[in-house]
């Protein structure tokens, strides 16, 4: 717990703020103090003290907790890196099959980590549409096993190279089929970070200076949910007035009242964040603000022309320096422009030995497969013709399977939802029963667990002393 | 602590001023109650408090608001929130994070604590508000009283001097109000906050109020002063000051304890008359139009409603009473087919109402949800009323006539989102009448509703249980005093089961939480409200029944 303490010589007294168990006078004359302290932004309270508590306010990085997003991230990418080495169908699976397995592991109760399925599917109908797209335009893989001849549509001439129907060979399927499958996975990989990171958690690691926008996305992102659980209801509601409740017309006349609705609560939440201090901003020097914009605009600019010119391979030379020193301005700009953010930071997750391993062997995945892939690409890459079994190569496996060390490594998430999934037609009282019963009890997991955090708080509380 | 000097608000687009000539002055540590009917400018003010009007609302605002020593016309919302803490009706529209310890930390990180303090007060915040258990939990998830304690804590956790609480309770069981209210209460003695606080519910919270403003209408100036006083005058007053000002008390009592010791020779009185039967002698209850046998439902993994038996009959008003969560919502929505049951059967005028085509349902059952607006999709009344009437497959104008009794002069071309929650539940009702149902399902009606809309709305029932062809009435409401007033039964759920279920008169003046204020005063006595006891005390020659 001592990375919990406080030292209590080194706290502002006059910051304080109101104490439950102060006398009645007391919170009200300490809360205008620090009103103003918090408030103001020039009193901020020296960096040598900052500096040496900065770490007493982060997460322990012990018991039950969200690993940091940009572990998750970090590792979810590298799996991708290495799916996207690879059209060895096998070798695919196998990185999906581990994806998946690290999210029934370690995938919490909230709504953003019921995503994964929606994005398996969405796999599959990628997969699905490169299949049909195969049949229908042909491939430019020359096969000899044909399977079956679709009617060849006659195209004219200036459509020359476009193929509709003819010939479908087992080469060209099976070809597909790899292509597909690996951007398939790779959306499970998407997925796989999105089920186990918090978006909303991801964006408060965001430098100030895109704290706002970040804001906006999270926004939107709990919007999607409520949106869903509006048209739900409307739907209900149809049935209500004796119209059908099925089929695409029910879907579609709900559509300007849930719009209507979304905006409603759109403006009620920007009214509360904007009573709840959104938005504040230090004062910055003009300068430093015109200095922040051109870093900026610049840095961005200059980012953009060597993309373009690390795209058409005509500017290799200059690109990459000028792609470093665009990123150099842009990060300057996003610096300088931090300096306007006020905000502070609740307790930031910690970056620890957990982290490392997850993140670690992300990067382990990634960095084999691609090494493993320039010594040997005729595993990683089996040949369309003549049509084969793949085979499984070792040694990349291996490394593919590092991917499975946060299954172990990183820590079980806390439950956020008292219960299942929030059910939200026709009602807006559902979960409240449960939500009840699930809050205590002794016995009760949830109960025991509350009980520990208890201690957990008291025992913070007298290291606070 | 708020000072405004002839402040008016003008909105744009808007004819009249929503406030005007308010001369207002809260001294620091009040718990200031804000009364009065719809649409006289209640939110407008507390609006002009937190700064969102004119800042975020547009309008004119005339004359000067000061706000903890800040002059609102120079000070945004967001510079006012280290000192003003607002919170809205709803809470979920105040939640910006994903759990509650973030959201008691979202204002201290707005404003820039450093992160050892911050942790330091979400701490005592959370251990305040009584959230500690909760503190993982996503704010979604929690129940009505949980989640308003979250926003409420969520504000607090700043240090404000003042707290603006737009109608905190109106959306909570009995049970659950009284969880905030204890919060509030705690806050203004033990940390000397201000508050100022609107309510439709006055009989939940006049009683713990230090002084009450009163707007008597939209455009007129406030009457402030000591709540016994402005209550004696008040347009709106809880029943408990209405039975006062039947029995001649003067100042009225605020609450129950005040009353009851007023009341022994009330009861004297009283003991000899009995209170007049509310259905008139003659009229027993009909037919049965709906039969529930032991009926289970299964929503989101959990067991909303386990072996639940109800018969309604026509004629009969029943009300549907339990916390949050009970299974209410749940027993209504089956009752019109949007929940299959998991075991049992229920039957609608010998429908299964799951299986049976909306049209063909929509003649036998109609169900107002909690929120009207979701049954509304029309852009003006009129259009609603033809799209009703299509619906129903009922004579065009059917719909518009209903409207025109329910609520006489509503423009044909308003906007339903445009009107206040009283005429929306009126169009509402009104769309699901048009289908002469045999059966109406009434889901929170009183929600956001002031007096006098209650008032109407129990005239509109008991005209609907009374005239031929009798309807039957089911309504599920956490609103005591409206089911002692409408409700001839009075089924109480809890956890999915039927606990209680007989006369309304012996199902709530048996339970603490759901006996109304009057059962409260004269109990052992069989009073249930005001009316009752009225009639009883009036010379003979008043109508029997009247509204209070």
């Amino acid at each position: 717990m001592n990375p919990q303490s406080v030292d209590p010589q080194s706290v502002d007294p006059q910051a304080a703020g109101p104490r439950p168990a102060a006398p009645p006078a007391g919170p009200a004359a300490a809360a205008v103090p620090a009103a103003r302290t918090a408030g103001g932004g020039e009193q901020r309270r020296p960096a040598r003290d900052r500096a040496g508590r900065r770490r007493t306010a982060r997460r322990p990085a012990a018991g039950p907790r969200q690993l940091h997003p940009g572990a998750w991230w970090l590792w979810a990418l590298g799996l991708g890196t290495a799916a996207s080495r690879t059209t060895n169908p096998l070798l695919l699976l196998l990185a999906a099959a581990v994806a998946g397995h690290v999210v029934a592991a370690r995938r919490g109760d909230a709504p953003w980590s019921r995503s994964y399925g929606a994005f398996l599917r969405l796999g599959l109908v990628v997969l699905g549409i490169r299949l049909v797209f195969a049949v229908l335009l042909g491939s430019p893989v020359p096969g000899t096993r044909v399977l079956f001849t679709l009617p060849e549509v006659p195209l004219p001439d200036w459509a020359q190279g476009v193929r509709l129907g003819g010939r479908v060979t087992a080469e060209a399927l099976a070809f597909a089929l790899e292509d597909g499958l690996r951007l398939a996975v790779l959306l499970g990989c998407v997925g796989a970070a999105n089920a186990l990171a918090s978006p909303a958690r991801l964006l408060r690691s965001l430098p100030g200076a895109l704290y706002e926008a970040g804001v906006a996305v999270v926004v939107a992102m709990t919007f999607a949910p409520n949106l869903v659980a509006d048209v739900r209801r409307l739907r209900a509601a149809r049935r209500l007035r004796g119209r059908p409740d099925r089929g695409v017309r029910a879907l579609l006349s709900v559509g300007l009242p849930v719009l209507e609705g979304a905006l409603e609560r759109s403006v009620g939440l920007a009214a509360a964040m904007d009573t709840r201090g959104f938005g504040r901003t230090a004062d910055v020097p003009p300068a430093v603000r015109r200095t922040t914009a051109a870093l900026t605009l610049t840095g961005l600019t200059g980012v953009c022309v060597a993309v373009y010119g690390l795209l058409t391979d005509t500017g290799t030379v200059w690109a990459l320096p000028l792609l470093a020193a665009g990123l150099a301005a842009a990060a300057g700009g996003l610096v300088l422009g931090g300096r306007r953010a006020l905000r502070t930071r609740h307790r930031p997750d910690p970056w620890a030995a957990r982290e490392w391993l997850t993140a670690g062997s992300g990067a382990a995945v990634a960095g084999l497969t691609v090494w493993l892939s320039t010594r040997d690409p005729g595993a990683f890459h089996p040949p369309a013709v003549p049509l084969t079994a793949p085979a499984l190569p070792l040694l990349p496996a291996a490394a593919v399977l590092l991917g499975l060390v946060p299954a172990v490594a990183a820590p079980v998430p806390p439950r956020t939802a008292g219960q299942g999934p929030r059910e939200a037609a026709g009602t807006r009282e559902g979960t409240g029963a449960g939500a009840r019963t699930a809050a205590g009890g002794p016995g009760h997991p949830r109960g025991r667990r509350a009980r520990q955090e208890r201690k957990d708080a008291e025992e913070r509380k007298e290291a606070d002393r | 602590m708020i000072t405004f000097e002839q402040v008016s608000v003008t909105y744009p687009d808007a004819d009249a001023p929503a406030l005007a000539g308010v001369d207002l002055h809260v001294p620091e540590g009040e718990l200031c109650l804000l009364v009065g009917p719809s649409g006289s400018g209640k939110s407008t003010l507390l609006g002009a408090v937190s700064g969102l009007v004119p800042h975020f609302t547009g309008g004119v605002l005339r004359g000067r608001v000061t706000v903890a020593g800040r002059d609102t016309r120079t000070h945004r919302p967001r510079d006012l929130a280290d000192a003003v803490g607002t919170v809205g009706q709803d809470p979920l529209a105040h939640f910006v994070t994903d759990t509650v310890e973030d959201e008691l930390a979202y204002g201290l990180e707005s404003l820039g604590t450093p992160p050892e303090v911050m942790r330091r007060r979400v701490e005592e915040t959370l251990d305040l508000m009584g959230l500690a258990e909760l503190r993982d939990r996503a704010p979604a998830s929690l129940s009505g009283g949980q989640q308003q304690r979250v926003a409420i804590g969520s504000v607090l956790a700043v240090g404000p001097r003042l707290l603006v609480l737009d109608e905190p309770t109106s959306a909570l069981d009995p049970g659950a109000a009284e969880e905030v209210l204890a919060v509030l209460q705690r806050l203004v003695h033990d940390l000397g906050t201000t508050v100022l606080l609107a309510e439709h519910r006055l009989e939940r919270v006049v009683q713990y109020a230090d002084r009450v403003v009163l707007l008597p209408g939209p455009g007129l100036p406030p009457v402030t002063g000591d709540p016994a006083e402005v209550m004696a005058a008040s347009p709106v007053f809880p029943p408990v000051v209405g039975l006062g000002r039947a029995a001649g008390w003067s100042p009225p009592p605020l609450s129950v304890r005040d009353a009851r010791r007023r009341a022994a020779p009330l009861r004297a009185r009283l003991a000899a008359a009995a209170p007049a039967p509310r259905t008139p002698a003659g009229r027993p209850p009909g037919e049965a139009v709906a039969e529930v046998r032991s009926l289970a439902v299964r929503r989101g993994g959990t067991a909303a409603l386990r072996g639940v038996d109800l018969v309604l009959h026509r004629g009969s008003v029943t009300a549907l009473m339990g916390r949050n969560g009970a299974g209410k919502s749940t027993l209504l929505g089956s009752l019109v087919g949007l929940h299959a049951p998991a075991s049992g059967s229920v039957r609608v005028a010998g429908l299964v109402p799951h299986r049976t085509r909306p049209a063909q349902l929509v003649r036998q059952v109609g169900l107002v949800p909690q929120d009207p607006r979701d049954l509304l999709y029309g852009e003006t009344v009129a259009a609603e009323c033809a799209a009703a009437d299509a619906d129903a497959g009922a004579e065009p104008g059917t719909c518009r006539a209903l409207v025109e009794r329910l609520l006489p002069g509503l423009a044909d071309g308003s906007h339903p989102r445009d009107l206040s929650e009283g005429q929306r539940l009126s169009l509402a009702l009104a769309v699901v009448l048009t289908a002469r149902p045999a059966l109406l399902l009434l889901d929170e009606p009183t929600r956001g509703l002031d007096y006098a809309a209650k008032e109407r709305l129990v005239g509109i029932v008991r005209g609907l249980a009374a005239e031929e062809p009798r309807c039957a009435v089911l309504l599920a409401t956490h609103d005591v005093e409206l089911a002692a007033e409408l409700a001839d039964r009075t089924v109480v759920l809890a956890d999915g089961e039927v606990v209680d279920d007989g006369p309304t008169a012996s199902v709530v003046t048996a339970s603490p939480a759901f006996a109304p204020q009057v059962a409260k005063v004269l109990a052992p006595e069989p009073w249930l409200t005001v009316s009752q006891v009225r009639d009883a005390l009036t010379p003979v020659g008043a109508a029997p029944g009247s509204p209070a």
